[in-house]
């Protein structure tokens, strides 16, 4: 009798837990099944159900150049923003696990901040900013690509120093140790040894970092010149006019480069392990 | 393999004292444990020695080479941590081959000297696999393999059993005192294990609060420990504490008098070996011998402890083996306990240091 009534409330707490993560997968993932769904649908307004079925919105992207410029821009600025996040990240992310100094928190937070502060607020606040060192230097910094690109690798930082340090974290000292008793200089420690070891938090770092930039609105908004559109801006101007089924299409395009991304990062680095 | 020499060697972090003058002359192909409890200053001794920590004061000579201010890399000390410290992203294989790719020795000559350091340690077999495809004791045995593959002038050893589990070690500390024998290289272990020191050790050295307490043999230590520390860190002593009256005369604060050999009157402790003191008709005829009840006994299987309360303020512990014939002595039991007056050594109290 009691016996019965344990194995059951078992039951039921296990259904009770599959159910909830159900739920949630389904919360996450519905608004992506009804994005690829709706990119095939043939006619112009999406409703539903639908007439029929049709590739053309996928052609449609072709025939509109601002997408392809859209991408190619985001494409540049997220992975010149990756590497030099990555370049100015993994050291950072070095400093602040191995050291103990004065204004080590400090730092940390700092390299952390742009992560809190909303996007529309930063892309005011580096707008402004790049207005008044235009203005002082009277440099071409105002809309340049450089200035977009600076302001993106502002918010890859976060990622990298925060998934880096994580690596870091469980980091075993003592197999640094170890190789310089067997005769490592400290510089070959650390590209025999330490990077190999940390790895997998510098490539998810590198593909988180790619993925915000990638994906990046707000703050661009601001920065980006006259003339030059990134792909989420190319997404945006698009719909001001129309609601077709195109902007799920390139959509569809963005998702699946996103997640080939991933599972071929997967491929070499455990994800799961990482994140 | 070459002899290892500390002169005077000292490190203190801030005003903390690690370790205070430690002088040591290890002998070729000698085996030497640095045993005490945590905190006593071995391992930073044995990191010092390894170069991980610069000393604040003395010298470090391998080899006849002086090395006190060579970087580790520099030195050629094969060392075996207790993390074991395996690479993780490498092989085996790699993992003992780092140490002669270091040393820029042709791959041609690295493979068969991987594979003869895999064999000492009997992982032929496992050279392609990942440390963590490996059980505790293999990837112990690989991180010793990889500390000899380098043929070190000195092996170090870093609490090496402390990870594996009891049945194991037994085993493991007998095969790395074996194959130290039959390679002859001078290794210095660092451990909080006693049985595992007298085990493996040629000489002992006991520290304790960063200063070396006494260097010697397992017999040494046993037989004449060099304070009251050493008593009870090298086999088990009941220590009462009383005064020396004078030179040959002791009495316990119990108001026991016993007779002892040598000491200074004054304040003093007694450490009586249990497996020294005689119970019932066995102490006939020895000189000290005194009346007391059995409060207590443990049946250990190999011997049998009998707790023997002596004095309102005196028990002592009577270690004896267990024989076919022998009578256990029960609870309430009123017996004779006695030791030959050489059996006691005499520790002054405030020096810590033997009057015998």
């Amino acid at each position: 009798m009691t016996s019965h009534s344990i194995v059951d409330s078992r039951r039921l707490g296990r259904w009770a837990l599959n159910g909830a993560a159900g739920a949630v997968l389904g919360f996450v993932l519905l608004p992506l099944f009804f994005v690829t769904w709706l990119a095939f649908f043939r006619q112009e307004i999406p409703s539903f159900p639908p007439d029929g079925y049709s590739l053309r919105w996928f052609a449609s992207i072709w025939n509109n150049p601002k997408f392809f410029d859209g991408f190619l821009l985001s494409l540049q600025v997220a992975v010149t923003a990756m590497v030099v996040g990555l370049v100015i990240g993994v050291p950072a992310a070095l400093c602040i696990a191995r050291f103990r100094f004065v204004g080590r928190e400090a730092l940390n937070s700092l390299l952390l901040l742009p992560l809190v502060v909303p996007g529309i607020v930063l892309g005011t606040s580096i707008y402004v900013f790049h207005v008044e060192v235009t203005i002082w230097t009277e440099l071409p910094i105002l809309g340049s690509i450089a200035g977009l690109v600076a302001g993106h690798i502002l918010i890859v930082i976060p990622w990298c120093v925060r998934l880096v340090t994580a690596s870091l974290a469980g980091f075993d000292r003592s197999i640094e140790e170890a190789a310089q008793n067997l005769g490592a200089t400290p510089v070959r420690t650390f590209f025999r040894v330490t990077l190999p070891t940390i790895r997998p938090g510098i490539v998810a770092a590198a593909l988180f970092g790619f993925v915000v930039s990638f994906g990046n609105l707000e703050m661009t908004l601001f920065l980006v010149g006259a003339g030059r559109t990134t792909l989420p801006i190319a997404i945006l101007q698009y719909l001001e006019w129309k609601i077709d089924p195109t902007i799920a299409a390139v959509s569809v395009l963005q998702i699946g480069l996103i997640a080939g991304a991933m599972i071929v990062t997967d491929r070499f680095v455990k994800l799961s392990r990482v994140v | 393999m070459a002899r290892l020499e500390l002169h005077h060697l000292s490190k203190h972090f801030g005003p903390t004292v690690a370790v205070s003058d430690v002088t040591l002359d290890i002998a070729d192909g000698e085996f030497v444990v640095l045993l005490g409890p945590s905190g006593c200053g071995k391992t930073t001794t044995l990191r010092m020695i390894a170069g991980f920590v610069a000393p604040t004061a003395g010298r470090v000579r391998l080899g006849g080479r002086e090395v006190t201010t060579l970087p580790p890399w520099k030195r050629n000390a094969g060392m075996v941590f207790q993390s074991y410290a395996l690479f993780p992203h490498l092989s085996v294989a790699e993992n003992v081959a780092f140490g002669l790719e270091m040393r820029k020795i042709a791959p041609a000559e690295i493979k068969p000297r991987v594979t003869e350091a895999l064999r000492m340690v009997r992982l032929e077999g496992f050279a392609e696999r990942l440390p963590r495809q490996l059980s505790g004791g293999q990837q112990q045995r690989v991180a010793l393999a990889r500390a000899l593959a380098i043929r070190p002038d000195v092996l170090l050893l870093d609490e090496p059993l402390s990870n594996l589990d009891a049945k194991l070690r037994e085993t493991v500390r007998v095969e790395i005192r074996e194959l130290q024998r039959q390679l002859g290289i001078t290794t210095v272990m660092v451990t909080h294990d006693q049985e595992e020191a007298l085990i493996m050790a040629d000489r002992l050295v006991v520290m304790s609060e960063g200063e070396v307490r006494q260097v010697g043999s397992q017999r040494d230590l046993y037989e004449r420990p060099a304070d009251r520390f050493v008593a009870g860190v090298v086999g088990r002593s009941n220590i009462l504490p009383g005064k020396v009256v004078e030179p040959g005369r002791f009495e316990t604060q119990g108001g026991i008098r016993i007779a002892c050999a040598g000491g200074q009157a004054g304040p003093a402790v007694i450490a009586l070996r249990p497996e020294r003191l005689a119970l019932g008709p066995a102490a006939q005829g020895l000189t000290n011998r005194l009346h007391g009840t059995v409060e207590f006994v443990s049946y250990l299987g190999a011997n049998i402890d009998v707790h023997v309360r002596v004095s309102a303020a005196d028990r002592v512990v009577v270690s004896q083996p267990n024989r076919a014939d022998g009578r256990l002595p029960s609870e309430g039991d009123k017996v004779e306990v006695g030791w030959p007056a050489e059996a006691g050594v005499v520790f002054a109290e405030e020096a810590g240091r033997p009057q015998a």
